[in-house]
């Protein structure tokens, strides 16, 4: 189960993430995307995930990555992601329920390159009961 | 309606030109290198039927990243991109050796100056795979 007072908070990812011109490149490679001076979209979901990963599986919020489902997805762009970009991110725990034996946990992540505030990304997981 | 100084013109209720995207099992490991997620649902055909699925699926971000290149397309490129939304309510199947099809068209919704909001509709194999995909662009 995860923990309820987890909700509301804020953690901090672990680790500054440089983007670098190899990852647009080969993220756009996929989507067929040639423009590759900026990132694609929905390219902060490589960074927001993984540190989803390590925030959200620390025992004293307890989601079990191995159950987990993406239920919904949302980026808010302020500006677009370039190489070089260097990026803290954080993570919100805005809402958790419990749906038909499943934890629906909400999540917020913002990426920030020092204090810009870059991409927010909002996610909704759900781990299977 | 709004004029932007060229032919094109953009109306509430403007359906964009549909587009085909083909998703293989080569494009869900290249996807997996991209993104780092490398869960076997997406790549292991042995592992996806273990845990209850018909058949290895792709990514819902990798159907995600398709549909937002539908939208850059339309806009102008990817910086034209504001906001991207998507609830991923069915599994895009991709069987070994077959080209499984991602449909995707969009219609306008709102107009404001430049700012043009779009509701997206995806399909695979007919069946809709995105609910409530939405985007705002600034052309």
């Amino acid at each position: 189960m995860i923990n309820p007072d987890s909700v509301g908070r804020t953690f901090k990812g672990v680790e500054h993430v440089t983007v670098t011109q190899e990852q647009i490149d080969s993220f756009a490679a996929v989507i067929g995307e040639t423009n590759t001076e900026v990132a694609p979209p929905t390219f902060s979901i490589r960074i927001s995930l993984s540190q989803y990963e390590s925030i959200l599986t620390q025992p004293e919020i307890g989601v079990d990555w191995t159950r987990l489902v993406h239920g919904d997805q949302k980026f808010e762009i302020f500006r677009p992601i370039v190489a070089g970009d260097v990026f803290t991110c954080s993570a919100t725990i805005e809402t958790l329920r419990v749906a038909a034996g499943n934890e629906i946990i909400s999540v917020r992540s913002d990426l920030h390159n020092g204090s810009e505030l870059v991409v927010t990304a909002w996610s909704t997981l759900v781990v299977r009961g | 309606m709004v004029n932007f100084g060229g032919a094109r013109m953009i109306e509430i209720g403007t359906t964009l030109p549909e587009k085909v995207f083909y998703i293989d099992r080569a494009l869900l490991k290249a996807y997996a290198d991209a993104s780092g997620d490398q869960n076997p649902i997406h790549q292991d055909e042995a592992f996806a039927v273990s845990v209850g699925l018909p058949n290895v699926i792709s990514h819902g971000m990798l159907t995600m990243a398709l549909a937002g290149k539908y939208v850059s397309d339309w806009a102008g490129g990817s910086a034209h991109v504001h906001e991207f939304s998507a609830r991923f309510i069915k599994p895009v199947i991709v069987p070994a050796g077959e080209k499984t099809d991602l449909t995707v068209v969009a219609t306008v919704t709102e107009v404001d100056g430049n700012t043009v909001k779009l509701d997206i509709t995806a399909t695979s194999a007919g069946v809709k795979v995105l609910g409530m995909a939405k985007a705002v662009v600034v052309k």
